[in-house]
């Protein structure tokens, strides 16, 4: 039996207007249409999303879990890019 | 000159360090041992960071969660056919819907479970060929038959409630896409315990004929309920590394004993008798004590001689040796697809 | 009324006999996904089904309820189309039979939206919904069938020649869709025939499908003719409430 397998989708969700599309899981289809269709049936069956995004998971580029220390930890040194970083007088609100 | 040999000597030797420390970690970089990366892995698991599909993990934890999580996924799925098997005689439109959701509901369990395997590198029709070769196992209580309608109450309160039990630490595995999964699936599935219990319930509460199905169903399914929590701790093989590894966080006898005690109480409620005469209340340990699985029967019904293995494996072999020729099309079709966009 | 209770069972029947075989699939689906996809079809017909026969039960005024309508009727009293109750046979039969019933129930259902009877526009308005959706799935696979392989093409050019002599019943109509339409409440389904022609050929061109000359029609669901087949769905469908009569599950 010939079986080409199809292929894996990587499935994006967004719940409600306002939010980011979240990754939510993968499925098989033929096509990304299909992929849709699958993932509105496979995902959204208690009515979880209002749009949904699809990728075969073989085009997703993914940083490299070993750089992890040097790709994020020198961000974790510029605590200045964080608002409680600076010191706001007492009485001051809404910064 | 004294000074100026004191000063030689002192960069020689900090010479030597350097290249010392440079060999160092020259060597450490090429082979970072295996016993510290899995001290780091250990480390990370203790402290509660989930372990990601890239991340460096040990051959035997990738192992055991590709076992645990695609006989986990069959489950689900070989789970559907008992209980498909009532769906066109579900005795009311109610019934009926409910029952259809809820199979439904298996099928994606089953889907987001396989997706997680594949995280692992486990690729699905591989895994789902293991399942239908009998190399992959399942859990053994789908291979009994549901005989009647009050099975499908029994299902969802005592197979659900046990999975429940099961599935609820499962949420805080330390394997992400695993944990994900289990949020989904235990967020779903709380309606189907529930509405297991109120068919046993009606039935209970029913006709003298309706109450001796529910109890001649929870006879039936008692013992293969208390199966489905694993072999007693100390034949349990993998279970410390599991629990080690925060792939499991209860043994099998204390979900076991947590499901009794809480299910016992049920049954009471609704007037039905757990079949097991060694069933009493420890005053002591404030746990019900029960009696002796039949292991002998446990062992057989999970390496194929259960009343049902072999039309359940049957089944979902057909489903897909049935379904090939459809896959093939969607596939020739979407290729056809995609060149004639290209030539346009 | 008694043509309204008739009307509306017609419509009832069709959902609840294509849901009964569609939910027939599960578990046994060509893939996982495929499978969830049927089976979310089956659920939104049995849905259907139930607001529908829940309608009929108040139209008929004589105490039955939906349930009693789907579970106590025999073979005679069912109104639904042959088509909806022929077996699923392979995934190109059962995708055949849906595409030929949804591409009629969208028009169907996007008319009957605007019906004088608010109950049933309304049914027909939350229907339509799930029935664009159907149509689109039903739609694509008759075409990845078509123009799939050799092997699907003559599969589902097969189910095509052997379920086109049910189609035309699709459009039947009597004296009691006549007296629905003059008080605005029925749809002429003569408008209806030409938007399914039109959408049935425009997926047949691209699957590479052609529709045979239909030689003498099937009809007579809605008089309760039905095939053998109907007799063995309603024994399994109906098998509880004829075992166990008047009880409550």
């Amino acid at each position: 039996m010939s079986n080409k397998e199809w292929p894996l989708f990587e499935v994006f969700i967004r719940s409600k207007q306002g939010l980011n599309h979240k990754h939510v899981g993968s499925l098989r289809a033929a096509d990304p249409d299909m992929a849709i269709e699958n993932a509105r049936d496979v995902y959204t069956r208690r009515s979880e999303g209002v749009s949904i995004w699809v990728v075969e998971s073989k085009l997703i580029t993914a940083s490299d879990p070993k750089e992890a220390d040097s790709l994020f930890e020198p961000a974790d040194s510029k605590v200045y890019r964080h608002p409680t970083f600076y010191d706001v007088p007492d009485g001051i609100s809404h910064m | 000159m004294t000074d100026f040999s004191g000063l030689l000597k002192r960069l020689t030797l900090l010479f030597v360090r350097k290249v010392v420390h440079l060999y160092k970690s020259f060597s450490s970089m090429k082979e970072m041992d295996i016993a510290e990366l899995e001290r780091r892995f250990q480390e990370k698991i203790d402290k509660e960071i989930k372990i990601e599909p890239n991340d460096w993990m040990p051959e035997q934890y990738r192992k055991t969660l590709i076992r645990q999580i695609s006989q986990h996924a069959h489950s689900e799925i070989v789970g559907m056919l008992p209980e498909g098997n009532w769906i066109t005689r579900a005795p009311n439109l109610r019934r009926k819907a409910v029952l259809l959701a809820k199979v439904q509901d298996e099928a994606g369990h089953g889907l987001y479970l396989y997706s997680a395997a594949e995280t692992l590198g486990a690729d699905r029709e591989q895994t789902i060929d293991d399942l239908h070769s009998g190399k992959a196992k399942y859990s053994s209580i789908f291979n009994y038959p549901t005989m009647t309608w009050a099975d499908m109450g029994t299902i969802g309160w005592l197979v659900d409630g046990a999975a429940i039990m099961n599935q609820v630490p499962l949420c805080r595995c330390s394997y992400g896409p695993y944990a994900r999964a289990m949020v989904r699936v235990c967020k779903e599935e709380s309606f189907h315990q529930r509405q297991g219990f109120e068919i046993v319930s009606k039935l209970a509460n029913g006709s003298p004929e309706q109450k001796a199905m529910a109890q001649d169903s929870l006879n039936r399914w008692w013992w293969p309920a208390l199966m489905m929590f694993g072999p007693n701790d100390d034949h349990s093989p993998n279970s410390a590394l599991s629990m080690k590894w925060k792939i499991k966080r209860s043994t099998n006898d204390e979900l076991r004993q947590q499901f009794v005690d809480i299910t016992v109480k049920q049954a009471e409620m609704i007037g039905l008798t757990i079949p097991d005469k060694d069933l009493k209340w420890n005053e002591e340990r404030q746990s019900y004590d029960f009696g002796e699985i039949n292991w002998e029967e446990f062992n057989q019904v999970i390496s194929g001689n259960g009343p049902c293995n072999k039309e359940r494996v049957d089944a979902r072999r057909n489903a897909k040796e049935n379904g090939a020729w459809v896959r093939e099309a969607a596939m020739a079709h979407a290729e056809k697809r995609r060149s004639r966009k290209e030539r346009a | 009324m008694k043509e309204l209770f008739e009307y509306t069972l017609r419509m009832a029947d069709d959902s609840l006999i294509l849901g009964h075989r569609v939910s027939e699939w599960c578990g046994h689906g060509p893939i996982l996904e495929e499978d969830i996809a049927l089976t979310n079809i089956a659920l939104d017909l049995v849905g259907q089904a139930t607001n529908l026969l829940e309608y009929a039960a108040v139209t008929e005024g004589s105490g039955r309820s939906a349930d009693d309508l789907a579970f106590l009727r025999f073979d005679r009293d069912f109104r639904n189309l042959l088509l909806v109750e022929q077996k699923n046979g392979d995934f190109a039969v059962t995708l055949t039979r849906q595409f030929f019933f949804d591409a009629f129930r969208k028009p169907f259902f996007e008319a009957l939206a605007q019906s004088k009877d608010e109950q049933l526009a309304a049914i027909a308005e939350k229907s339509l919904k799930e029935t664009k959706y159907h149509l689109k799935h039903s739609s694509e696979w008759m075409i990845r069938l078509g123009d799939g392989t050799e092997e699907s093409h003559a599969r589902v050019q097969q189910a095509v020649n052997d379920l086109a002599r049910f189609t035309e019943e699709l459009f039947y109509m009597d004296e009691v869709d006549q007296k629905l339409i003059s008080e605005g409440i029925a749809v002429d389904l003569n408008t209806i025939k030409p938007i399914w022609k039109a959408h049935v050929d425009e997926v047949f061109a691209e699957a590479n499908l052609e529709m045979p000359e239909i030689k003498w029609p099937q009809k007579g669901g809605r008089q309760g003719m039905h095939s053998e087949h109907l007799g063995y769905l309603l024994a399994e469908m109906q098998f509880m409430q004829r075992a166990y009569p008047g009880m409550e599950w």
